[in-house]
This record gives C-alpha cells, structure tokens and sequence, in this order.
C-alpha cells in the first residue's frame, strides 16, 4: 500500500465514523479515463464566442458549437455541418444544403433559419463577415435544411469565412438565441450542436468548466483535422481547470492530477522533459507573431522616418530571447507581417528588419524625421509576460536610440482602454503598446485588423497605408494562388515601408500531455476530440 | 448586551454605505474597460464603444451609482459584465472554499501557536524560547508562496501525500475536503502561527510577573494550572485581538494563497475581477468583505467579555 493510500485510509476511517457512515462518491477507475482535465490557458470567464472574442472563449466554444465549414491543417475549408453548396456560374448565389441528422443540444433539429439568423449575429463582429455583409443581396432559409446566399459581386473566400481559425468562428446556434441577442450583447443560454455539451451548473467561472459529450451528435466520416473531419470524442467529459500559477499546473500535471496543460512557460518545460510521464511538442505549428504598435496619429510616430528608425534599430533576437529563452527551436527572425510556413509567407521589402542592426542608419532615420525629444508614452502590461517582455527591450532599445521614453507599467485592461484613446500623447494618449498575434490569424490579410492600412477606421495606431490597402483589394480578387501571391508581397513591402506596426519576430510554444493521453494535434485551439485516455 | 448587539449591528449600515460609495467612486475613477477586455485584441475601436454602451458604462456616474444603490437596495447586487451571472451567485460558488481554508487555517494556528507560546513564554531564554522565536521570524519573512511551493513540492511531489491543488467540496467527505486544504493551511497559517506565539508569548510573560500568580505558585498549584488556568485565560484579551486582527488578514492572504493552490475562493474571485474590471464583481465581494470585518470586530468585542468580567456591555 502506497504511503498516500494509507493515509487516506486511516483519515477516511476516521472521518466516516465521524460523518455517521455517509460516504462520498467516488469516481471509478472507468469513469476517471473517460474524464479528461484539462488547464486552459485562461480563465472562461464568459462563454458567447460571438460577443466575446477572447482566444480561450473561442476554444471552449468549438467543442459546443459546431461550423458550417472547417478548415484543416492546410488551411482549407471542408464542409462540416452542410452537405455541400453549390455556385452560380457568376459566383453570386450560393446554395448551401445541411447534412442530415444534425441536432442541438436541447434535442430540436439544426434549421437553415437557425443558420441564417447565426451567420447575422456573428458577421457584424467579424471582418470577413463584414465584407460579406457589405456586398449581400440576400440571405435566405429556402426550407429545413437549405440556405441561399445572394451577393452582389463574387466572394472567393466565402467558405474560408465561414470555416476559419480566427476569432470570432462562425459558430451555429438556435434561431431563438442567436435573433433575441445582437452581436454586442451577451447570451445567457448555451445551446450548440457540436459533440459536448456545455454544464452550465458546473461551472465556476475562474475555476472550472464542464464540457459532457452530446450523444446525439452525428460525427461525419473522416479523420479529424482542426475543424474539419469526424469529431468524434473519445472522452465522455472534459473538466477545464483553471490555474492561474504556472508552477502550479506543472506540479498538478506531474502529479497526474490533471492530464493536458495547453500552454507551459518555457522557464518549467526542462523540469518537465525530466518526467517521463510527461509529453512535450509544439502547441501550434502557426505560433505567434509578437508586435508593437506605433501611433501614426502623433508625434513622434507620425513621422514614417521615425518609424522606420525603430525598425533599423531594432533586433528580433533580442525580443525572442526575452520571451523564450535560449531555445532556439521555438522562435525565428520574421522580416514581414505573415505567418511562417504558409502560403502567405513572404519576406520581401522586408530588408530593414534582416541582417546586422544599424543603430547609424536608426539615428539618422529620426534626425530626418525631425525628431525634437518628444516624450514616447510606452505602454506595457505587466501582467502579460509576453508584453511584459517586450515592453522591457523596446524601452531600452529607445533609449539607446536616444528616444524620451515615457515607460507606463500598467495591467492589459488598463492597456485596452487607453490604446482606443486618439488624444495626442500629453492628453492622456499615447505612443506605443505590445501585444501579439496568433499565427493562424496572420495567414492571410482577411481577418488580420493589425496589418491593415484604413487611416482613422484601422486598428488602434490607426496607420494609414495606401499600398497594404490595394494589396488587400488584390488578394480578395486574386482569381489563383500566384495571384494571391503577388497581392501578398504588395501587402508585406507597403506595411514595412509605411511600418504598420512592429513585428518583434515569430515564436512558438509548447503543449503537455500525460502519457496516457493520445489523439493530440498541432493546431491553433485546442482540438479535443480524437482526444484518447487510457 | 443585547442592545448593545443591535447598535453595533446597525452601526455596520452607514459603514456599509461609505464602503459603497467609496468603492464605486475608486473604480470609476480608475483606469481600465472591460468593453476592450470582452472584445478581445483584434477588435476595432468600434466594436469596442458598441460593446461599452450595451453595458451601459458610457452612462454618467451619478445615474450608475443610483442605480447600484437601487439594486443594492432591493438586496440585488447585480450581474456580472463578463460571466452573466448574478454577483450572488458568484459569491456563492466561491464562499465554501475561502471559508474552509480560514476555518483551517484558524484552527490550525491557534492550536499550535498559543501553546508554543505560552511554553516560549514558561522557558523564557532557553534554547524551546529561541525555537520559538525563530520560527516567529521564519514565518513573518518567508512569502506565503514560497512556503506554499516548498510545501507543495515536499507533500505532493515528492511524498506523494497530498494533492497539489484544488478544492472538494464538504458535501464529498471530510478527507476529500481536508486533503485539499492540508497545504494551503500550513501556508497561510504560518505567518499567522508566528503572530499569534509573538504575542501571547510577550503576554502571558507580563501576565507571569503579576502578583496573583506568585500567590497561586505559593498555594501549590501547579505549573499546568498556572498557566493555562490563570495566566491563559488573563492573557486572553490581547491575544485575541490578535486573533481577529489576524482573521481581516488571512482574507488578504488567502489570495496568494488560493492562486498558489489554485483553490476557486473568493480571493481568487476578487483578483480576477480586478484584473478584468468586472465592476459588480468588485463591488459585491468588498462589501461583503467590508461586512465580514464589521462582524470578526463585534465578535471580538463580546468574546472579551468572556474572558475578562470586568468588561461589560
């Protein structure tokens, strides 16, 4: 007998005795593998993918809420809830059929009307919705189960919008839902069709979430892929724990208390390779793309010299290295805005960023953007260890470029609030913040608001860049991928001339595992079925 | 007293009331929008301000604060901007474990710390003094979360006694429910043990040098009697304003140490709140805190009357 079970033994004794004999139920050997713990990286602290755009939002919600389409790992879209559609020869009607037998989870059938009031909810809220939106003729129920969307010019990328990775997914959910809450406004019923069921009296925002499998979910036939293929669980519950101590969830995973842990900091990643109960591989093959934001509105940064001094001078390494340390395999050096290793890659006009850093050409760039000591207002949160590290080697690379960095250590709420304001920098303004973005979003230019270039109606920083803009025109009207293509190195050479924003270089991160548990894939969210415990 | 009862109960009104407004007033002030934190980082400036006014915080402050004092008011103390639930509800799901864990940890230290030091206080400057007194410094300069990983790293990691983290509810067995809370005790308690031994140590060694107590050692009571029946109990007073002075405390600690054990109170509960401006959130759980201080204070003062009868109400 184990010193542990012994223990419990001997107090458990003693406590029945104590109770009057009542025992507490326990969960069986069966029932503890048909249950996966899993620690998210966030807190679920609210669960409507539409009005809440948080990635961790966005991970629960694919397990309860399934999409008409689903992109795999090659990033094309494949038909998850529908049938199949079919085009007009001039690519403006598009009839979308669903597949049979598809439920919600208070057991009514999934309706095209169910589908055609999601597809509203959600397309104010997303950019590629929006650019439907903007050229929809009609969007129709033709019956149960058939759809009809009219558009008043041709959209190529209609089913990669409706399949995509990207925050907020085109999720599907009951007419009556999706029609009595607008986009801003936050459900308080959480019924999807996909293979679990949200438990709603279990969760404990800040602590927990469960997730029991829908045993009326139909699964297509297939291999799972991201969001396409057969979802098919293998679990019967996913229980989300909720640790906001990373040395915490380490010790929990290595003590088996809990079997997946979706992001360990690099810093416990050699404790845990020493446990040889323990997995290791890299989460996401897209991985992320760490930035900083100038403000194009106000001095110093509306000076595109200037901004272009920051470039020169600036060394990826010296970012990466601050975020994850001296391994090598998990960051690499990115002279462009997109993600490496997709088809939207491209480095070109992207010299300034390669090669030794040139802090002669740096100082000359702000002498010839005249710059006068004007105080740069770096806003940093601290409690995000990846802005965190950035903000530390921005301020010091300023300052040796001879910069008046006015360093604001603040917290990310505090960050979303002020970067929104347009004032100048003395008026409670500001010049610069960190952030980062997921890979998957930077694949294309669609859904990606950080590198476009729309002058006041442009993400925070508001950059105006009439190349990014034309490139973008391109890509959406690129009749094929070598079109696509030259459309991209347009949009890459323009957001480094007009410096956009500030891509400190690409990096990854791992995912943990028990060894008992299999099924995991690379990807961009957490994909839970095909998900094995033994 | 029971009049005396009463007053103080209705004292805690206006004490209430400035807590309220005071608490609304700072977080107005404040920097941060959890408009900006719903919306997520690719949102646009837009979908932010729409986000905004469907929360109603584009509303002027005095129209907000009317309508929180209505609801408050009416016992209602609101729904929370990020989960959709009411505050209450929250508060709830998070009481039981922050409640267990002060439970634990209270009984935890006032049973080890009063006898070591009334026995730091009987071997005053032998080596069991110094101990003591050592153990006292440990406690007060080690961070509850270094102990609580050492702790962690000693019991669940290595030994294998006990769990690293969580919480089971009572309603699932008592050692289920004191496994989880064995760590986080022992964490939390230790800056309170050394406290508490400080002082009852330092009182019950003036308590020593009293007169009565040369004449009950000149009436042949014994050492035991001595200081546990005569000593204790007038050393009681100072030591258990201590107690409860300790007690506002441990509700400060208990959110390092919730976060360490990863144990969903209501520390936890407050933290995450902060760090997304739930207001609702906030201002429920520091009302409910501020009643709770209000309440360990009474019960302070009507335990001195059981201790020393010249205190009367």
């Amino acid at each position: 007998m184990e010193r542990r079970s012994f223990l419990k033994t001997g107090l458990a004794a003693g406590s029945f005795a104590a109770m009057g004999g009542h025992a507490a139920p326990a969960l069986s050997q069966g029932a503890r593998a048909r249950t996966l713990r899993f620690v998210p990286q966030a807190n679920l602290a609210n669960f409507d993918p539409i009005w809440g755009t948080q990635y961790v939002v966005r991970n629960a919600s694919a397990m309860v809420w399934d999409t008409l389409y689903g992109v795999n790992d090659k990033l094309e879209p494949l038909p998850q809830m529908v049938e199949g559609e079919t085009v007009s020869s001039d690519g403006l009607t598009w009839t979308f059929k669903l597949r049979a037998g598809l439920r919600f989870h208070d057991g009514t059938p999934v309706l095209a009307k169910d589908v055609v009031a999601s597809i509203a909810r959600w397309a104010p809220r997303d950019p590629m919705g929006q650019m439907v939106r903007a050229i929809q003729k009609e969007l129709v129920a033709v019956d149960d189960t058939t759809f009809r969307w009219v558009l008043g010019s041709p959209y190529p990328k209609l089913k990669y919008a409706l399949g995509k990775t990207n925050t907020p997914i085109c999720f599907i959910m009951p007419e009556r839902i999706a029609t009595k809450f607008d986009s801003f406004t936050q459900i308080d019923e959480y019924v999807g069709s996909g293979p679990m069921r949200f438990i709603r009296n279990e969760w404990v925002p800040g602590a927990s979430a469960v997730f029991q499998k829908f045993d009326q979910y139909v699964p297509r036939e297939g291999t799972p892929s991201w969001l396409s293929g057969g979802k098919v669980m293998g679990v019967d519950r996913v229980e989300w724990v909720v640790m906001p101590d990373p040395a915490t969830a380490a010790a929990a995973l290595q003590n088996g208390e809990v079997d997946w842990w979706e992001n360990p900091i690099t810093d416990l990643v050699p404790l845990m390779r020493r446990n040889r109960n323990i997995r290791l591989d890299i989460a996401d093959p897209l991985g992320n793309i760490g930035s900083f934001r100038m403000n194009h509105l106000h001095a110093p940064f509306n000076s595109k010299k200037i901004r272009q001094a920051v470039l020169a001078a600036m060394s990826q390494e010296d970012y990466m290295r601050a975020l994850v340390g001296n391994d090598d395999a998990l960051w690499k050096a990115l002279p462009g805005f997109f993600t490496p290793g997709t088809p939207a890659y491209t480095e070109a006009g992207g010299d300034i960023l390669k090669g030794p850093r040139n802090m002669d050409l740096a100082k000359r760039l702000l002498q010839e953007g005249g710059y006068n000591n004007e105080p740069v207002i770096c806003i940093v949160a601290q409690d995000q260890p990846i802005t965190k590290a950035q903000g530390d080697i921005t301020a010091d690379l300023l300052k040796r470029m001879g910069m008046n960095v006015d360093f604001i250590a603040t917290d990310w709420g505090t960050t979303g609030q002020r970067r929104a304001m347009k004032n100048p920098p003395a008026n409670g303004g500001w010049s610069m913040f960190h952030t980062w973005h997921a890979g998957a979003d930077c694949v294309n230019p669609a859904a990606y608001n950080a590198v476009r270039g729309t002058g006041q109606s442009a993400w925070f920083g508001w950059p105006e860049s009439k190349g990014v803009e034309d490139g973008v025109a391109e890509w959406f009207a690129a009749p094929n991928a070598a079109a696509e293509k030259v459309a991209m190195d347009k949009i890459n050479t323009a957001a480094i001339d007009d410096v956009v924003y500030a891509p400190t270089g690409f990096f990854l991160g791992y995912t943990a595992w028990r060894s008992n548990v299999t099924g995991i894939q690379k990807g961009p969210l957490p994909f839970f079925w095909g998900v094995n415990k033994a | 007293m029971f009049a005396y009862i009463v007053r103080r109960v209705l004292a805690t009104i206006p004490v209430m009331a400035i807590v309220a407004l005071f608490v609304f007033s700072l977080l107005y002030i404040a920097p941060g929008d959890p408009a900006a934190v719903i919306a997520g980082d690719q949102a646009t400036p837009d979908d932010v301000e729409r986000i905004r006014a469907s929360l109603g915080l584009d509303r002027p402050y005095l129209v907000r604060f009317g309508a929180w004092v209505w609801d408050i008011a009416r016992g209602d103390l609101g729904v929370s901007i990020f989960t959709n639930l009411p505050v209450s509800t929250m508060i709830q799901q998070r009481i039981e474990p922050t409640l267990s864990l002060m439970v634990v940890t209270l009984i935890l230290a006032i049973s080890i710390a009063i006898p070591m030091g009334v026995l730091a206080a009987q071997r005053q400057g032998t080596w069991i003094d110094r101990a003591v007194m050592g153990f006292a410094v440990l406690g007060f300069s080690v961070p509850v979360f270094v102990v609580g990983y050492m702790l962690a790293y000693i019991f669940a990691l290595e030994l294998d006694w006990l769990p690293v983290q969580g919480y089971t509810p009572f309603s699932r067995g008592f050692w289920p429910w004191l496994e989880n809370l064995i760590l986080p005790a022992v964490a939390l308690g230790s800056v309170y043990i050394a406290l508490i031994a400080r002082i009852t140590r330092a009182t019950m060694l003036e308590v020593l040098q009293q007169d009565y107590i040369r004449t009950a050692r000149a009436k042949g009571v014994n050492q035991s009697g001595i200081l546990f029946l005569h000593a204790l109990k007038n050393a009681a007073v100072p030591v258990i304003t201590i107690i409860g002075i300790g007690l506002a405390g441990l509700i400060g600690g208990a959110v390092v140490t919730e976060s360490v054990f990863a144990i969903p109170g209501l520390g936890r509960l407050t933290v995450d709140a902060i760090l997304r401006r739930d207001y609702p959130v906030i201002q429920g759980v520091v009302l409910l805190f501020s009643f709770v201080y209000v309440l360990v204070n009474l019960a302070i003062d009507l335990a001195y009357t059981l201790f020393d009868p010249r205190i009367r109400y």
